[in-house]
């Protein structure tokens, strides 16, 4: 039995014809904190839609804490530990920062469907709830609701949002996207307050927040996790050296034929 | 009641004032208006509240637009309607005071039969399964006549053996006490609802229905089981059709019904629980009322409708709460004077419009009468083209008007919402 808390095993998915996730394969241990990294248009989202139960593998094996959740749908994979955010900021727009927060603590502490019990009596819901306003650093937009929030608090109410169900496993999609240069540095900050002890797994495209966040480093290119290993040992690594200066080039070529 | 409890959304003194005096009103509302009329028209309107609140259950609250509530309802009432006359028989021995509840488990049964397929999906979909079984359940009530009764429907009699307590159930008072009772507890449970686990999750379904299965929800268990609920509400409203009008007929599982529920809680307000109980007065003061005044009565409910949607989607509930907003600021006294304005200058426009519009009814239905009708207490002639004219001009200028100071008062109303916006920011960041 492996004991890792997330594991791929000849991950595929295709779309029509075309492959974007060929053969993955990656095993994090519990705590680790990993930073997904590669060129645009390797599958990283796309990774990470098959990991949450967004989408369906079309072949290959996922497991979660040793339990197969491939072919899982998202409620499933959620339930049993694993929770995500969103690039996009994905909120419950009419509702309060309070009440966003709150419908995300519920299921994990068995509230489930129950429409016999009062919120309002809910002690645990509401002070878990609260205490994650105090961490995002959101009391002043407490009872504010989520469109009106600005950007910044949007994107720190979609960490809360993920791990307020207080899964062990934690993937977050580009968390720093859009983001100004000094937000982004109090951002990371947050992100590593409240994760602590969980296992993580990001993307970004920002080196600056991947070797502020991450124990390790994964690369994927074309689908294919082609190095994973402790920062300095992947930026040694031959094979990315020539996956990004491969791009570099290319990108190199591409401007000179612009002019 | 205290601060903290408040502050996860327990109910403060304010609310339970405010319950208090709707209970108070519909209690007291028989002993003001004592015609017939208006005890018909009162107890009608507890039926509508019930459905009506019960339809926002979906639209409001769950995002779930339905153009089959009536198909609850309905079927309540014709389940309820068959248990009464069981009674009357003999051969079912209930006191006819539970009879909503009849049609409250049978809208439930149908809710648990026909929502399994209508909220597998949600959006557009939705709305057409809900569409596609109200016109299905309306063919069956015209070819299975053992149920619906065909044309003439099904009656019963609610007046059943001796009065327990001098209660017979035949005076329409007391009919109408059992109905405010009901009115009282299902808008009491509804409201209960909103403020559960579940209710709370379906308005997380409504705002984002991607996001909550991420957080553990499935949502078509969250909508599934909250059409059921709604079903069961529009069941009790259906049995207590039943028991105030004696009869059932296939109108009451038809889609001009379902379009009614649709459209007096849209009119109401489907963005605030208290909403579609404006819509429902409304829809009882509508049918019973306006279909009086005048034969055009659909023609001018369409207009509101029209007008609604594109100025205020909220609703009267939210006119009612933006213009409270702009008085917690002490800023009312600056708009009165607009509304003012706006209520002269859309007179005159509605006077022009509506004469046209009672002059081509007057031509199409009462030709037989001759060309001369009463409008507001003028005589018109609809064939004199001075009338048309006339109201031509009364239209255009009214509608000139009209606009001049809607454009007006939308730059003044802006104006004060900015303010209102600057002083909470302001009250924020201190």
């Amino acid at each position: 039995m492996s004991q890792y808390a997330i594991e791929l095993r000849g991950l595929h998915k295709s779309f029509g014809k075309t492959e974007i996730i060929r053969g993955a394969s990656l095993a994090v241990a519990p705590g680790e904190r990993v930073a997904i990294i590669g060129p645009n248009g390797a599958g990283k989202s796309t990774l990470f839609n098959l990991i949450s139960g967004r989408l369906k593998p079309t072949s290959g094996e996922i497991a979660l804490n040793g339990r197969r959740i491939d072919g899982m749908a998202p409620y499933e994979v959620s339930r049993l530990g694993l929770a995500r955010s969103f690039q996009v900021s994905n909120l419950f727009g009419k509702l309060s920062v309070f009440e966003n927060l709150r419908c995300g603590v519920l299921w994990s502490l068995g509230y489930k469907y129950a429409f016999w019990k009062f919120l309002a009596g809910l002690a645990d819901a509401n002070e878990r709830a609260e205490q994650l306003v105090r961490d995002l650093n959101l009391e002043r937009k407490r009872d504010t609701l989520a469109m009106n929030l600005t950007y910044a608090e949007q994107r720190a109410l979609e960490i809360g949002i993920t791990i307020a169900g207080g899964a062990s496993v934690v993937l977050l999609d580009e968390p720093t996207a859009g983001m100004s240069k000094s937000e982004t540095a109090r951002f990371i900050e947050l992100i590593r307050e409240v994760t602590v002890g969980k296992t993580l797994l990001t993307v970004e495209h920002d080196m600056g927040v991947v070797f502020g966040l991450a124990d390790k480093i994964a690369v994927l290119v074309y689908g294919e996790v082609i190095a994973f290993d402790v920062p300095e040992a992947v930026r040694r690594n031959a094979k990315v050296q020539e996956a990004y200066l491969g791009s570099v080039l290319a990108d190199a070529q591409a401007a000179e034929a612009g002019h | 009641m205290n601060a903290s409890a408040k502050k996860y959304g327990a109910m403060g003194a304010r609310d339970l004032i405010i319950w208090g005096i709707a209970i108070v009103v519909m209690l007291a509302a028989p002993l003001i208006f004592t015609s017939s009329l208006a005890i018909t028209m009162l107890s009608q309107m507890g039926i509508a509240i019930v459905a009506c609140l019960s339809f926002n259950m979906l639209l409001g609250q769950g995002g779930m637009l339905s153009f089959g509530h009536a198909v609850y309802s309905g079927l309540g009432s014709f389940v309820a309607i068959h248990a009464l006359k069981a009674i009357g028989g003999g051969s079912f021995p209930m006191p006819v005071g539970l009879l909503p509840l009849v049609g409250g488990v049978a809208g439930l049964f149908f809710a648990v039969l026909f929502g399994f397929v209508t909220t597998k999906k949600s959006g557009t979909t939705f709305a057409m399964i809900t569409l596609g079984i109200s016109e299905l359940v309306f063919a069956a009530s015209l070819m299975m006549a053992e149920f619906f009764g065909g044309e003439a429907g099904i009656s019963a009699n609610r007046v059943v053996g001796k009065p327990v307590m001098g209660i017979s159930f035949g005076p329409q008072i007391q009919v109408y006490y059992l109905l405010a009772i009901y009115t009282i507890v299902c808008t009491a449970g509804m409201y209960a609802f909103t403020r559960t686990p579940l209710g709370r999750m379906l308005n997380a379904v409504r705002d984002n229905p991607e996001r909550v299965e991420f957080i553990g929800y499935n949502t078509q268990r969250v909508r599934y089981i909250s059409f059921i609920i709604a079903g069961f509400f529009a069941g009790v409203a259906g049995g207590m059709y039943a028991l105030n009008f004696e009869i059932a007929t296939a109108e009451v599982v038809g889609a001009a019904r379902s379009g009614a529920y649709l459209l007096f809680t849209f009119l109401g307000g489907a963005t605030f629980f208290f909403g579609p109980i404006i819509g429902a007065v409304l829809m009882v003061v509508a049918f019973v009322m306006l279909s009086e005044i005048t034969k055009a009565w659909l023609l001018y409910l369409g207009l509101v409708f029209l007008l609604m949607v594109m100025y205020a989607p909220g609703g009267i509930a939210s006119l009612i709460m933006m213009n409270l907003r702009v008085w917690k600021f002490g800023k009312l006294g600056r708009v009165l004077g607009w509304y003012a304005l706006l209520a002269v200058t859309g007179a005159v426009m509605f006077i022009g419009i509506a004469a046209m519009i009672e002059m081509t009814y007057h031509i199409q239905l009462n030709e037989a009468l001759g060309p001369v009708m009463r409008f507001m207490g003028v005589e018109l002639n609809v064939k004199s083209a001075a009338a048309w004219i006339g109201a031509i001009v009364v239209a255009l200028i009214g509608i000139g008007l009209f606009e001049f100071t809607r454009r007006r008062f939308a730059l003044h109303w802006g104006e004060v919402q900015g303010e209102i916006e600057a002083a909470i920011r302001a009250r924020e960041s201190a």
